[in-house]
């Protein structure tokens, strides 16, 4: 006897041609293909713009309703004074440098390549092992403890920011300096593992104290922190992007490090370093374009200059302390290619270029 | 990188935090809750390192599919009836998602682990992928969709709309009031945790089999993130269950942020599914199925009900009483059917449903016909172009009295039997349910149950959007919503699909009309008319049907 088992019919939904491309018929609105509720900056918009412009509601644009939660004050959204900086128009800011999700991710992994090849052909050539012993010590003490720094203005600074500000073009702008500050700081705490799994010796934890007690360091965590207790964001992204990283930042990263690990024998640390200060000069694009409408507003450009100069009187001293509290890691170094002196001046012409650009001053002496 | 290199990597990352001596971070945002230091582990070791190339060969995969769908000429064979819908979810989602990189600042903030601040840091950039992405996507629908019209105003139209209200609501509940409430347990313990399920896994299925797979593509990579935010937000609420101070608000917390996610989310969700579907197949998941699996089951069963062991109160009946809504109250067909019947203030086009719609809503749903089918009839009779009013204000054929607006979770009364009105600020408001007067007149106060809550948000705004128009001619509304097309007359949205120009309504169809807000009439009313109007209100239903004469009397 046979059986015959049925065919179990396969239920799946069925294709159907419905011809609903673009093109198919002629109507009102049929060619409208561009989102038309902004003006944008050229003739036509850009895939930045189109997927950042207005994803934040505005009740001075488009929101008809307010803001439908407040906090325990009643106060909702993305209140404008929540900085002393005002502008007449806040939508005028778009990021130079026009990141969105697929600019972060291809950039951001760029860099993880970039210096994962670098770090990877160095532990081949056991390069580590030939560098400088001063620099070494250089390397596990000071360049880990930049670490710190850099991952403090990213959680702390950055990230809190990107919450505050009125419009998403700045908030996008400021959030992926975040990403880029955090993953810096990884890059430079993962090199530290790296080297200390590879040279005998080399402390890989002394960093967290130099960053908690060695007096070079403790001015420049004190500025660290109080970038962290800042309520106002502009004041923080503007006390760190442009007073903080030409200052601090840079003098360190590019007058010091960048100068001098190559004579010591280290190719890697100025790839790592170099991705960051790239990283960094991206988003300074982004805060001198910022800076530069409100000093520059027709309605508030004064009244923000004079804002602007008073944050400049607040933590200029600051950040020239924490510059000047480096110093002795200059001399450090046996190879003497840079003196202090030396990097401290440019990092102060950087300075002073990046305050001329905006249009304010500083009176009292670098 | 090997699991041994993670896990070292993901150990040495924690070495970056440390005390701060000088100055401590600000305290940007307030929250009741209390939380001492906890040695919370990150289970997931998040590590930049691996994220962004992780990422990237995510989005290379996103792209390459949206490269094939144009070239392969996908928009021949997507169901416009699907497409439509999309107009409104799709202006909806991008601002949740950035709300929700904006809120973790507020759980940084709140809670002192460093270990989940880095987990919650890689979160903020996970949002503003998803917000950029959805946004991307939305552009390609425009250039290469038949209709362009609705997604060419997209934002401008989900800040100004009646139904965009209730998405913008839901996104402003991550990043507003007491920083635990909004950022923790609103937005990821509830919304990610439980409803991103039937938002970006079973819609985009539904988009599949109407012919657009690029919705599964690009929601599906997102929901990949979610497990890392479903992570973040477990560590948070574990470390806010180890403080007994924590548990009244936690029990407060998950009853309204679960009754307000069921409210929006399933209200929406539910309507793109069963009605923006043309896939009739009788052994399709409905809704109401998918909701059983993904949410009573993965969800409520399998998450929220183990955490009882730590002493959590689980809302149990407000989860029954979600089910019972959607199940027995038709509370995605009620939905559904105020969406169509405003149709003129859409932007979008909905499409009537016909024999084939009825017939597997009958079998999914039985009794649905004789409840909601008369209503279609005279939804499709009426979508005709021939001289009469939309359906909303052809009183007699549509059978249907226009609903007070919830004023917590936005959507209408729409259950007639459920509404609940109280005089609340000086003002009579109108709530949808029990618990969403609950949640307005006690929840989101300065104090709960006796006990000071200084942290806790508002509700605020112009809450009930038809009050921003009362008394306005119905034509001046559309004009100033911006919701016409490109000659200047002819509507956005259409009771039908029909792209003939001679067959799509003009704004002198909806010329002389009065808009009218049921709120301010409400208000306008002495208390005894009010009693009475609201007890009439009440007895009306389902489907929108005024309560009969006799029964009013």
């Amino acid at each position: 006897m046979s059986t015959t088992t049925p065919e179990k019919v396969r239920s799946v939904p069925k294709p159907v041609f419905t011809d609903a491309e673009a093109g198919a018929r002629e109507f009102p609105s049929s060619t409208s293909r561009h989102y038309n509720y902004f003006v944008p900056a050229r003739r036509r918009a850009t895939v930045y713009e189109d997927v950042t412009v207005d994803v934040q509601p505005d009740p001075e644009r488009h929101l008809s309703q307010g803001w439908l939660y407040g906090f325990a004050n009643g106060v909702g959204g993305y209140p404008h004074d929540w900085t002393k900086l005002k502008s007449s128009n806040w939508h005028e800011f778009l990021d130079p440098n026009e990141e969105w999700e697929q600019t972060i991710y291809r950039n951001n992994a760029n860099v993880v390549r970039q210096v994962q090849q670098t770090i990877a052909n160095a532990k081949a050539a056991g390069s580590f092992l030939t560098e400088n012993q001063s620099w070494l010590s250089v390397l596990e003490k000071h360049v880990s403890a930049l670490a710190h720094a850099e991952h403090g203005i990213g959680m702390y600074v950055y990230t809190a920011c990107q919450r505050d500000a009125p419009t998403n073009m700045i908030n996008n702008a400021i959030a992926v300096a975040a990403a880029h500050k955090l993953r810096f700081a990884q890059d430079l705490i993962l090199y530290n593992l790296e080297v200390s799994e590879q040279v005998p010796g080399f402390d890989g934890s002394i960093h967290k104290a130099v960053w908690q007690s060695d007096p070079a360091w403790q001015p420049t965590r004190e500025n660290v922190e109080q970038l962290t207790g800042t309520r106002d964001w502009a004041e923080a992204f503007f006390a760190t992007a442009i007073v903080f990283e030409p200052l601090v930042g840079e003098l360190f990263r590019s007058h010091l490090l960048m100068q001098v690990a190559a004579v010591h024998g280290d190719y890697v640390t100025p790839t790592v370093i170099g991705v960051g200060e790239a990283d960094v000069a991206r988003d300074q694009a982004g805060a001198r374009r910022l800076f530069s409408l409100l000093a520059n507003d027709p309605v508030h450009g004064a009244a923000n200059r004079a804002v602007m100069e008073g944050w400049l009187a607040s933590w200029v001293p600051r950040s020239i302390a924490a510059g000047r509290g480096l110093q002795p890691i200059w001399s450090q170094l046996s190879e003497k290619v840079v003196t202090f002196d030396e990097s401290a001046t440019r990092a102060k012409t950087r300075f002073t270029e990046l305050l001329t650009e905006l249009g304010l001053t500083y009176d009292k002496e670098l | 990188m090997s699991r041994a290199s993670i896990t070292k990597s993901h150990q040495k990352i924690q070495e970056l935090a440390w005390e701060p001596t000088f100055v401590s971070p600000v305290e940007k945002f307030a929250t009741d809750y209390t939380f001492e230091k906890a040695q919370k582990k990150d289970p997931l070791k998040q590590i930049l390192r691996s994220y962004f190339p992780m990422e990237e060969e995510k989005d290379n995969r996103v792209f390459g599919a949206m490269d094939g769908a144009i070239r392969g000429n996908m928009f021949r064979q997507v169901q416009e009836r699907w497409m439509e819908w999309q107009k409104l979810f799709l202006s909806i989602i991008p601002f949740p998602e950035i709300s929700a990189a904006r809120a973790m600042p507020l759980v940084i903030n709140a809670v002192p682990n460093p270990e989940v601040h880095n987990g919650l840091a890689i979160q903020m950039i996970d949002e503003v992928r998803h917000s950029t992405i959805q946004m991307n996507l939305k552009r390609l629908y425009m250039n290469h969709y038949i209709d362009p019209a609705g997604f060419d105003n997209t934002l401008k139209a989900f800040q100004n709309n009646y139904a965009g209200t209730i998405g913008r609501q839901f996104g402003e509940g991550f990043i507003t009031g007491d920083a635990v409430t909004a950022a923790n347990v609103y937005l990821t313990i509830v919304a990610e945790t439980a409803f991103t399920n039937v938002l970006f896994v079973a819609m985009p299925a539904e988009a599949a089999a109407n012919g657009d797979y690029l919705l599964p593509t690009v929601f599906h990579s997102v929901q990949s993130d979610e497990s890392r935010h479903i992570s973040n937000g477990y560590s948070i609420i574990l470390m806010a269950l180890s403080d007994e101070r924590n548990r009244q608000l936690l029990e407060r917390d998950l009853r309204y942020a679960w009754w307000n996610n069921h409210a929006v989310v399933d209200a929406a969700i539910g309507t793109f599914i069963e009605y923006g579907t043309k896939d009739r197949r009788k052994d399709r998941e409905s809704y109401a199925e998918m909701w059983r699996r993904w949410i009573y089951d993965d969800y409520y069963r399998s998450y929220l009900v183990p955490l009882e062991k730590y002493g959590l109160v689980i809302p149990h009946d407000l989860v029954e009483e979600a089910w019972n809504r959607i199940w027995n109250k038709g509370y995605v067909h009620e939905v559904a059917q105020f969406f169509a019947t405003g149709w003129a203030a859409n932007y979008w086009r909905i499409d009537g449903m016909d024999d084939t719609d009825f017939e597997w809503f009958e079998h999914k749903y039985p009794g649905w016909y004789n409840k909601y089918g008369k209503w279609w009839e005279a939804y499709s009779a009426l979508s005709k172009r021939n001289g009469h009013k939309p359906i909303m204000f052809e009183g007699d054929a549509a059978n249907y009295e226009y609903p007070h607006r919830c004023w917590t979770c936005m959507v209408p009364c729409l259950i007639r039997e459920d509404t609940v009105v109280d005089e609340v600020d000086g003002q009579v408001r109108t709530y949808c349910s029990e618990t969403c007067h609950w949640t307005d007149a006690v929840a989101f106060r300065p104090e709960y149950e006796g006990r000071p809550t200084p942290a806790m948000g508002r509700l605020t705004g112009k809450r009930e959007w038809e009050g921003l128009y009362h008394g306005w001619d119905y034509a001046d509304v559309i004009r100033d919503l911006g919701y016409l097309r490109d000659d200047g007359k002819t509507l956005i949205p259409q009771p039908h699909l029909n792209l003939d120009p001679k067959e799509m309504w003009t704004i002198d169809s909806v010329e002389g009309i009065t808009m009218q807000s049921p709120n301010v009439l409400l208000n306008a009313m002495s208390p005894e008319e009010r009693e009475a109007h609201i007890a009439k209100y009440k007895r009306g239903g389902p489907a929108g049907r005024p309560a009969p004469a006799e029964a009013a009397a």
